[in-house]
């Protein structure tokens, strides 16, 4: 029996000739990353080696990558105390893959692994946030863990006990309307599937659109994979994956992963794009997907564009070229947080800035806190958002009695300009 | 044995659990407090003591999904609590093992507020109604890691192990 990409990878990973679906491992790593709740980790840490004598000391501090992103730059003294303690661990191990609140290295972690080039086809990477399936879009196994399981990858270079996940291929064929985007796609997977329809298992992604897509959206794919529940969401490399990683500095030959031709999955799910339309996930959980159009009119307080799903270049680019000229209606306030400080000077050049600003909108520093309600852009009572974040959770942007809506850059921008929730016309962009 | 003070339906997010907004608070001991903060009542509840440590709550399928903040687990190990549901998501499934908060997966769970729940080997008795539910055990390879009490004391026996050698 053949073997699918996770199965491949994590054979590798344990210096296996091969593996299946239900085998327990424990795959060694190859990028560990943490951002604000590295603190907790340390304290996790320096737990396990409590009372044994033994020096505590990171595995392997090339593989460890700390980003500075939830709270940029800190909302509270507590904030800042924990990220003065991880600063320090940084130092004292000698870890080079820190980045700081700085605009010339700063950024969204899932963002900066993506730009700095730290993920291969192939890799394990584990990162202590959901959301680190973002990087199974280099063709990596890439899943969130705790950070008591990231105490231990620290003390052992390993995860342990891994089952390995079952695949459910994913094969997506068509042609997207000139107003439908990646965004529109996996919230239709995710409200197809449901919001357990991959728990416990990985979407393993295939079919003409997505060979046809370019990175910045099959990042967008793989970030909300675990929308679905799924551990991980897989597209394999090809010279996609190869042309991304040279343009953001890689020199060397990149080794794609590739699933046998008779490799077990466990679900086929088919879709075909031609008559996907522009989508919402409505309040409040993400599989509840509906077509934009059903709620054509509703009135909305707070649009936002950015984080680590749709904060992108090409994203800011759409966005600018709908809100050209235009103005955010009154009534309605815009708020746009690229996913790097490398996006915002790249976005300043391009003058996107520029017409955000002269539009309305508030430009913020790359960072999560919006998203997650932890750092500006709350919502008050009885309060609409429309946003371009992959999480609509009651309580999500900081208030249990508002509402959230996710949906496309080109629909938050559209809907910007009339103030109501309102479908991109076709062929305008 | 353990009483049901709530019952949750599917889908219940670690940002219900333990909302983001208090994410900045990361010790084990300090979380507890904002246990299912926008449950006003429940939250009360429990910091006041009115609800019993070892309390049950109950919940239908994909408990815990979402962010993989460890707050949401040790929240509820900071009360002791009988998680049981139809099913749980993975990250909040290994990080509630990893933190020796011990969750029951029992798919055909019917319960109402206020029952005496005992787990029996592997079934759950609801005492109050007299009828017990089958428990689906947790892969042995998470299992061992209840067994040497999380996945701390785990860790530090394979280091110290490997030090040995």
């Amino acid at each position: 029996m053949g073997m699918t990409v996770v199965e491949k990878i994590l054979a590798k990973a344990t210096g296996q000739k091969s593996v299946k679906a239900g085998d327990v491992l424990e795959p060694s790593v190859d990028v560990a990353m943490s951002h604000e709740n590295a603190a907790l980790v340390i304290n996790q840490f320096n737990e396990v080696y409590q009372g044994t004598g033994i020096e505590p000391k990171v595995w392997n501090p090339d593989k460890i990558a700390i980003i500075f992103d939830h709270r940029v730059p800190a909302e509270s003294s507590k904030t800042a105390t924990n990220q003065k303690k991880i600063r320090d661990f940084v130092g004292a191990n000698n870890i080079k893959r820190f980045h700081d609140i700085r605009s010339d290295e700063g950024g969204i972690c899932h963002q900066i692994l993506a730009e700095y080039g730290y993920i291969r086809p192939g890799f394990v990477v584990v990162g202590t946030d959901s959301h680190t399936t973002t990087h199974g879009a280099f063709g990596s196994f890439a899943f969130g863990i705790g950070a008591t399981e990231m105490a231990t990858v620290w003390t052992l270079g390993k995860v342990l006990n891994v089952e390995v996940p079952e695949t459910i291929k994913v094969i997506v064929n068509g042609k997207f309307s000139s107003n439908v985007y990646p965004k529109d796609l996996i919230l239709h997977l995710i409200g197809k599937i449901s919001a357990q329809g991959a728990n416990f298992k990985v979407l393993e992604f295939h079919g003409e659109v997505i060979k046809n897509m370019p990175m910045s959206g099959r990042l967008v794919l793989s970030n909300m994979a675990v929308e679905a529940g799924a551990t991980a969401g897989i597209i394999p490399g090809d010279d996609e994956t190869a042309f991304y990683l040279k343009e953001h500095g890689v020199t060397e030959k990149i080794e794609y992963v590739t699933p046998d031709a008779d490799a077990n999955y466990c679900q086929v799910v088919e879709i075909n794009v031609d008559d996907l339309v522009p989508m919402l996930a409505c309040p409040h959980t993400v599989d509840n997907v509906k077509p934009v159009t059903s709620f054509k009119g509703k009135h909305v307080d707070q649009i936002v564009i950015g984080s680590c799903t749709n904060g992108r270049i090409d994203d800011l680019e759409i966005a600018a070229n709908i809100l050209n000229g235009k103005k955010v209606a009154h009534g309605t306030r815009m708020l746009i947080f690229p996913a790097s400080w490398n996006i915002y000077k790249d976005a300043m050049k391009k003058g996107y800035l520029e017409t955000f600003a002269s539009a309305g909108a508030v430009i913020m520093n790359p960072g999560c806190g919006c998203c997650l309600g932890v750092h500006q852009g709350a919502l008050g009572d009885g309060e609409v958002a429309l946003s371009t974040t992959n999480r609509n959770f009651k309580g999500r942007m900081g208030n249990p009695k508002a509402e959230v809506y996710l949906c496309s850059p080109a629909v938050a921008a559209t809907s910007a300009i009339s103030g109501e929730i309102t479908e991109p016309a076709k062929g305008e962009l | 044995m353990a009483k049901v003070i709530y019952k949750f339906g599917d889908d219940i997010s670690t940002d219900a659990i333990y909302p983001g907004r208090y994410m900045a608070t990361v010790l084990p001991t300090e979380t507890p407090q904002f246990c299912f903060a926008d449950y006003t009542e429940l939250n009360e509840k429990l910091k006041s003591g009115e609800y019993a440590k070892g309390s049950a709550i109950v919940a239908d399928n994909n408990f815990g999904c979402g962010s993989s903040r460890e707050q949401a687990a040790s929240t509820l190990r900071g009360y002791e609590m009988l998680v049981i549901a139809k099913n749980f998501a993975r990250i909040f499934l290994q990080n509630s093992i990893n933190v020796g908060l011990n969750l029951i997966t029992c798919p055909d769970i019917e319960v109402n507020i206020g029952d005496e729940l005992e787990l029996k080997g592997d079934k759950v008795l609801n005492k109050t109604t007299g009828k017990s539910f089958e428990i689906i055990p947790l892969p042995k390879a998470r299992q061992s890691i209840v067994d040497a009490g999380g996945l701390i004391p785990y860790t530090r026996k394979i280091l110290v192990d490997s030090t040995k050698k």
